[in-house]
């Protein structure tokens, strides 16, 4: 057997096991798929805490695991997105949800980067106006004494 | 003065990577502050682990102070923490509840026989729902409850000397002159 024909079939082994690890991440039973999406966008705004860079619904730590149970069983038992969220607010803190709500804490990383765009505009004008007053009092004698400006 | 600017710029920066090693190697960023503290603990009640008839929960430990350790045998730095609390943890004074958690009762028990068990009582939660309550996110987390069923504090990760010694001891003093 050569190599090229040893590759589709290494593919198709891979592709058998794909199920499989479906079913590892996925072992809830939804009624509809309606249940379904609503279950799975909940979870993507969910932060899990053990992998602090996943969501609840691509995790498979075990604690992920559990939180995707009790959330399924909320969902399941009539709550509202909200207040499945606000269950797990109240225990794990705002670091829960991936998109946090504007707070006294949180009000830094809102307005942080648009502070940041002020003060950069706020540099670029002055630059801008002290250069084009420069130009206007001496036009085309760019000499040793504004070399320093030039960095 | 405008030649100063860039090396002005270039201290400034590097004040502030060295602000961050400063911080990153004080704190731990993948901490997160339980919103718990100050709140009353949640209620529990769970099998005893190898007493399958006996149950134990907070209506057992109602207007006591305790001591709630979560472990699991599957833990690597739970062995780091156990000969702490084995050495310390009769000096605080205060009941240790061990609280098993995500773990097999015949691995638990085996973990304690090569170990040790420092623990007043242990409760088992295969299942794990008291730890969301708790709002437990790894082993080891140890939380300090007051008579009055509060949560004082959470220590998220191994129990150090130190931590015994500079925190919990004086927490657990500040709850006895604060009882009638």
């Amino acid at each position: 057997m050569t190599r090229r024909d040893l590759l589709p079939l290494l593919l198709a082994m891979l592709l058998a096991l794909l199920p499989l690890y479906g079913a590892a991440v996925q072992p809830l039973e939804f009624k509809d798929t309606a249940e379904e999406q609503r279950f799975q966008h909940l979870t993507r705004q969910l932060r899990c805490l053990v992998c602090q860079n996943q969501n609840l619904a691509d995790s498979d730590a075990g604690l992920a695991g559990d939180l995707r149970r009790e959330v399924f069983e909320q969902l399941r038992a009539g709550k509202s997105d909200d207040e499945i969220k606000q269950y797990l607010v109240s225990r794990y803190s705002q670091f829960v949800l991936y998109d946090p709500p504007l707070s006294g804490s949180t009000w830094l990383l809102w307005f942080g980067p648009l502070l940041a765009l002020l003060v950069g505009a706020g540099v670029v004008t002055v630059i801008v106006r002290r250069r084009a007053a420069n130009a206007a009092t001496a036009p085309q004698t760019r000499g040793p004494a504004h070399e320093e400006e030039d960095w | 003065m405008a030649r100063a600017i860039p090396l002005i710029l270039f201290l400034l920066l590097a004040a502030l990577l060295g602000f961050g090693l400063a911080w990153n190697n004080t704190h731990d960023q993948r901490e997160v502050p339980s919103p718990l503290i100050d709140k009353p603990a949640p209620a529990f009640s769970l099998p005893v682990l190898n007493d399958a008839t006996r149950e134990f929960g907070s209506a057992d430990l109602k207007g006591k102070p305790y001591l709630l350790n979560v472990f699991g045998s599957w833990c690597p730095s739970c062995v780091d923490e156990h000969p702490v609390l084995m050495r310390h943890a009769k000096e605080l004074g205060v009941p240790l509840i061990g609280y098993n958690w995500k773990d097999d009762p015949a691995d638990a028990t085996a973990w304690l026989a090569r170990f040790g068990n420092p623990y007043d009582v242990i409760v088992t939660d295969r299942v794990g729902r008291t730890a969301i309550d708790f709002g437990v996110y790894g082993a080891p987390e140890t939380f300090l409850v007051d008579s009055n069923g509060k949560i004082r504090l959470k220590r998220i990760g191994p129990v150090t000397p130190e931590y015994v010694e500079k925190v919990l001891k004086p927490a657990v003093l500040a709850l006895r002159s604060g009882m009638p």
